[in-house]
């Protein structure tokens, strides 16, 4: 049928990037990050997403050739 | 207790929403007869049904609801999970999902209607149908008053709309979409969490930090310094630990009853394995989705005992809103904590993935009740086979679609029944959720012991069940103020607690139903023989095919020591 790791890989991927830039742009605003204990975790958690959703496309990829 | 989203927020949700209705359109044109719709064709990989299966469990309800536990008994909330899931889940795949996926059957009514008869499917089906709806309408309530209350949408506004996006999804794609979604639901709530747990964990200075702050707050209440942050240590008297429950009612009424009764029987949840490609990928989809399960009382559970420690430390300002009946409302316990600790971005996450607990709960809901409808009820009542297979699959298909668009709005009609007569809807879910534990004790003879007849088990499932109701109706939890909580017949016995009265009420159906069913198997006769049972009951049936040439982790007793290890050792670590 389909395989479900390239939709998830291509949302994660998508929202991962969304979030790091935002996280990226908004690292001076201490004010936004005093909630989150100083950490900025949109850069972290959006990083992360990218590189799950990196990594399911890169599965469901070298599935497709074999 | 407003929560105040941005753009970005907004937007990731519409993305998340997006990807959701998406799958389903892509599947739409595989969905050619009632088997691929109903069925998702019996072709899932392990992996996939194994990570929908725990998905469909991670409902709304189940995370606010664990949350709010966590906050309110501690670490022993984790007994829902450790001892309350993982051996029935053990159980289900190495003794149960042979003669499940063996026997062919569609749904667990169909199963009871190869292995005993007509009227035993038929009640069970009918109960299961209401009990759906049921369910799903309590949540979808449940969903839009948070949105609602939180977010300031409008309440029909959030029905409707998550409605009719689980109805788009599963109409147009059938179990196969709504199980993709779930695996991709299951990823959205897990990494949407995570970065509560971080930083919540990080607030209280880590486990030991939060060991010392829930101390003095143990010793207030009048327990052991540790008994929030310990599982078993406390167990060996009701009133020496938070739940309030004795080891014993634990270990019987929690750990074998009520959690085999759920996992080895639920339509809802077992339906995802019996969608698997092969018995060997079913046998395997519990115990795959028993390694995630196990680990997430860390995503959910602790933050809530972490809500408690912050809820007693004025500097922290954090309280949870009143509840309509006086006292905190634990179920804003998750939402209140994400609203504390995630800035703008992370929060659109969170807020995402309490919507995909909502949703992978809902459809999995929707796709059961569909599934019984169509095969259990339309076709063996309504409208029987006609012998013509592909005329039957397209015309079953369309009926399996017509009971999705029904099942939907029956459930937005009982959210709104929810909505006007809350404390109705609650006492009927109670009534409905104690069919389960009699069910349990039907087909786990009818499993193992060739004899049991259709008779039996027919009476067995009605006895427990009426027991049980009898049992809520004499009996009530301490300081019960309606009768919903139980004794509306007169009162005869009074538990210390709600959690006790649920356990004991259970074992009652359990004992019951079995020693009824066993007992009238004796004053019966068998009327199915015995090459008839083939395949249903475990002494008629050849053993299985060899898989010692497999790795231990592909072959199912591999995974389950895998699984049983893993979970010992927590409990261990947690004891």
């Amino acid at each position: 049928m389909v395989d479900i790791r390239i939709p998830i890989g291509l949302m994660f991927t998508i929202i991962g990037i969304l979030i790091s830039v935002f996280g990226f742009v908004t690292k001076s605003n201490a004010e936004m990050y005093q909630k989150s204990l100083g950490i900025n975790v949109n850069l972290i958690m959006g990083v992360l997403m990218l590189v799950f959703g990196l990594i399911m496309l890169y599965f469901a990829r070298r599935k497709k050739k074999a | 207790m407003k929560v105040d989203l941005s753009w970005i927020d907004y937007l990731i949700m519409i993305i998340y929403f997006l990807f959701v209705l998406g799958i389903g359109w892509f599947l739409r044109k595989f969905m050619k007869n009632a088997n691929a719709f109903l069925e998702a064709g019996r072709s899932m990989p392990a992996w996939v049904a194994g990570l929908a299966f725990i998905s469909t469990n991670l409902g709304a309800l189940e995370v606010m609801g664990m949350t709010g536990s966590g906050m309110k008994y501690g670490m022993l909330t984790t007994h829902f999970y450790w001892i309350g899931a993982i051996p029935a889940m053990i159980f289900l795949a190495l003794f149960m999902m042979p003669f499940y996926y063996g026997s062919k059957a569609r749904s667990v009514p169909e199963f009871l209607k190869l292995r005993y008869d007509e009227k035993t499917r038929g009640l069970n089906a009918i109960l299961f149908a209401i009990m759906t709806v049921l369910a799903s309408g309590i949540s979808m309530f449940a969903l839009a008053l948070l949105m609602k209350n939180v977010l300031g949408w409008n309440f029909n506004l959030s029905l409707w709309i998550s409605a009719l996006i689980v109805l788009g999804y599963t109409y147009l794609g059938g179990l196969s979409s709504a199980i993709y979604n779930e695996v991709l639901q299951f990823f959205i709530i897990v990494i949407g969490l995570l970065p509560l747990v971080f930083l919540a964990l990080k607030d209280v200075g880590g486990w030991i930090g939060l060991k010392a702050q829930l101390a003095p707050i143990a010793t207030a209440r009048g327990f052991a310094p540790d008994a929030f942050t310990t599982t078993w240590k406390y167990a060996g008297e009701a009133g020496s630990n938070p739940l309030g429950v004795e080891w014993f009612g634990i270990l019987f009424g929690l750990g074998f009853v009520l959690s085999f009764g759920y996992w080895c029987t639920n339509f809802l949840i077992v339906q995802r394995a019996f969608a698997a490609e092969s018995k060997a990928a079913a046998r395997k989809v519990p115990l795959i989705g028993a390694l995630p399960k196990m680990f997430i009382p860390f995503l959910i559970i602790v933050p809530g005992i972490i809500a408690l420690a912050l809820s007693n430390d004025p500097g922290k300002g954090f309280t949870l809103p009143p509840s309509p009946g006086g006292g905190p409302d634990y179920n804003l316990t998750i939402i209140m904590l994400l609203k504390q600790y995630l800035p703008t971005g992370v929060l659109g996450l969170g807020i995402t993935a309490l919507l995909a607990s909502f949703m992978s709960g809902m459809a999995g809901n929707v796709s059961a009740f569909n599934t019984v409808w169509t095969y259990d009820i339309y076709q063996s009542y309504i409208r029987p086979r006609t012998g013509n297979e592909e005329a039957d699959g397209k015309h079953y298909l369309k009926v399996g679609r017509i009971a999705t668009v029904f099942g939907i709005l029956l459930s937005i009609g009982a959210a709104y029944i929810a909505s006007k007569f809350g404390n109705i809807m609650d006492f009927l879910q109670t009534i409905f959720s104690l069919i389960n534990a009699p069910l349990f004790a039907v087909i786990f003879l009818g499993m193992f012991w060739k004899r049991t007849t259709g008779h039996a088990a027919f009476t067995g499932l009605l006895a427990g069940f009426l027991l049980a109701l009898l049992h809520h109706g004499l009996t009530i939890p301490e300081g019960a103020t309606t009768l919903i909580k139980g004794g509306w017949i007169a009162t005869l016995h009074t538990y210390p607690v709600e959690m006790a009265q649920n356990f004991w009420t259970a074992i009652i159906a359990f004992t019951v139903s079995t020693s009824v069913t066993v007992g009238l198997t004796f004053m019966t006769k068998q009327k199915k023989s015995d090459e008839e049972l083939k395949g249903l009951v475990y002494s008629l049936t050849p053993r299985e095919l060899d898989d010692s040439h497999l790795p231990w982790y592909e072959r199912p007793v591999g995974l389950a020591i895998l699984v049983g290890v893993i979970c010992l050792v927590l409990t261990i670590m947690f004891w």
